[in-house]
């Protein structure tokens, strides 16, 4: 019973000579293998050439400082509890004295860590956070041998007082 | 007994009962909010004004309106008496303008406060509240007081809801603290910054609404929705000994009291049971505690509350 119109006979019938010989059929694979050799690539080598990503990619995290290099921080835990891929755990601390410039709020996070094998790059860790700490930047984490070395803590996080990250095109995409 | 219809449901109780109470009776959802009234304490209620509703008729005699939103948790009822609350536009607005008002010196440092997850303040200006601020001077600030090892004060988050000072006016023998000043400038302070040391002193952390009094073992250790609540007991000399612990993973962070459905705690619990016995080996563990399902502290938690339909149950038992 034919159930659609899709199905094709299968021809029983007899190859020709020139069929037989089966050189002219692997001559013509060759030729179409042999095209591509000197075609472009599709793939990159990465990681020495990156390939070029939208702006506003969703990539490795930050750890936000204010202007005056203060941790915007305060371990309110909202991420870890948006985070789909609980990805996200952390630890609290208070804030002593003397620690003012280091740190915005009272409270701040002493362990901070995104497993970034778990972590599925949603974006949903930024949405939730009320103090504007945390980001995706169009940078990727950095492949690793061992599966360890993708928990990233505070220090592959925080972003460096001296090399600031721009966020500015990521925050856009919140207000509008 | 006098008989009260709120939003449209009617209820006889007996007589000297409060709107609220009644209220309370027929069930959460006609329940007005309520953040300075609780149950176990006399002389409760009246300063906050979030249980307002509107007296359509005061009673079968005198059918009259009442001119403004009462109190429900100081107005008695009468026999006859028709009540709005939700049902009424005028109180839900009267109500956000309330919220608008707590929240004018409250400083929504919810990120840092540990009450956040279980804090009243939060429940009441989600539903009841705009959400948005039109308040844009300094919020008032204090001189932080230390009121001893086991309760932090934060006076900027206080809403003077005075539950604290009758719990310690009347749980606790030898009241040490209380409001001075007045007005705009009242605070919650203990006299010469004594430390409160009473043996049910911990508990005006439970009783307070919002984040002012937490509890100083628990400072920063977790946020309550990472923590498991547990139903346990245990034999206390001074208390009823029932309570909730608040694990987090084998640790238990936290000793409270357990609360009801209006977030009243059910027995007071003493200070040694919620400071110092916070080994598991202390309790006898009855079970996980049954969180509302629309509670924050009920996410990544998949016991408890699960309710299988009538019919979905007679395919199953098949």
């Amino acid at each position: 019973m034919q159930l659609t119109n899709r199905s094709k006979v299968v021809s029983n019938k007899q190859m020709t000579l020139a069929e037989k010989m089966y050189l002219p059929a692997i001559l013509g694979g060759m030729w179409i293998t042999i095209r591509h050799f000197f075609r472009k690539g599709a793939t990159v080598r990465y990681p020495e050439v990156k390939r070029e990503v939208s702006t506003v990619y969703r990539g490795k995290h930050v750890l936000k400082r204010d202007e005056q290099g203060r941790e915007n921080c305060t371990a309110c835990g909202l991420c870890a509890v948006a985070c789909p891929a609980e990805a996200i755990t952390m630890d609290a601390a208070e804030r002593k004295k003397g620690e003012e410039h280091l740190y915005r709020e009272e409270k701040y996070a002493a362990k901070y860590e995104i497993n970034m094998l778990r972590c599925i790059f949603c974006g949903l860790c930024e949405e939730a956070c009320p103090k504007q700490a945390i980001y995706l930047t169009p940078e990727f984490p950095a492949a690793n041998y061992d599966r360890s070395n993708f928990i990233f803590g505070k220090d592959k996080l925080v972003e460096p007082i001296d090399k600031r990250i721009d966020v500015s095109l990521r925050k856009k995409v919140h207000t509008s | 007994m006098p008989k009260v219809t709120i939003d449209g449901r009617t209820i006889e109780v007996p007589e000297g009962t409060t709107i609220l109470q009644a209220a309370r009776m027929i069930g959460p959802e006609v329940a007005p909010p309520a953040m300075c009234y609780y149950t176990k304490l006399k002389t409760s209620g009246g300063y906050c004004r979030t249980c307002i509703v509107k007296v359509a008729q005061g009673s079968e005699k005198d059918p009259r309106p009442m001119p403004k939103p009462v109190p429900s948790c100081r107005t008695m009822v009468m026999d006859g008496m028709v009540v709005e609350n939700e049902t009424s536009p005028e109180i839900v607005e009267a109500r956000k303008g309330v919220v608008e008002f707590l929240l004018a010196n409250h400083p929504l440092d919810c990120p840092v406060c540990d009450q956040a997850g279980e804090c009243h303040l939060q429940d009441l200006s989600y539903e009841h509240g705009a959400a948005k601020s039109r308040y844009e001077f300094d919020r008032r600030t204090f001189d932080k007081i230390n009121i001893g090892p086991y309760v932090q004060l934060h006076m900027t988050r206080c809403i003077l809801c005075y539950r604290c000072v009758k719990t310690a006016e009347q749980i606790t023998d030898g009241r040490v603290h209380g409001v001075i000043n007045r007005g705009d400038h009242a605070e919650i302070s203990t006299y010469v910054e004594q430390a409160i040391d009473n043996d049910f002193s911990g508990n005006v952390i439970d009783v307070c609404p919002v984040g002012a009094l937490t509890d100083k073992t628990f400072r920063f250790k977790s946020r309550v929705w990472f923590t498991k609540p547990m139903d346990a007991h245990r034999d206390c000399p001074t208390c009823s000994g029932k309570v909730v612990l608040w694990y987090q993973g084998e640790e238990v962070l936290r000793v409270t009291g357990r609360k009801d459905q209006w977030g009243e705690v059910e027995e007071f619990i003493c200070n040694e049971c919620r400071f110092e016995k916070k080994k598991t080996s202390d309790w006898t563990i009855e079970g996980p505690r049954a969180i509302d399902r629309h509670s924050v502290i009920s996410q990544g938690q998949y016991s408890g509350n699960l309710e299988i339909p009538a019919h979905t149950k007679k395919k199953l038992i098949k």
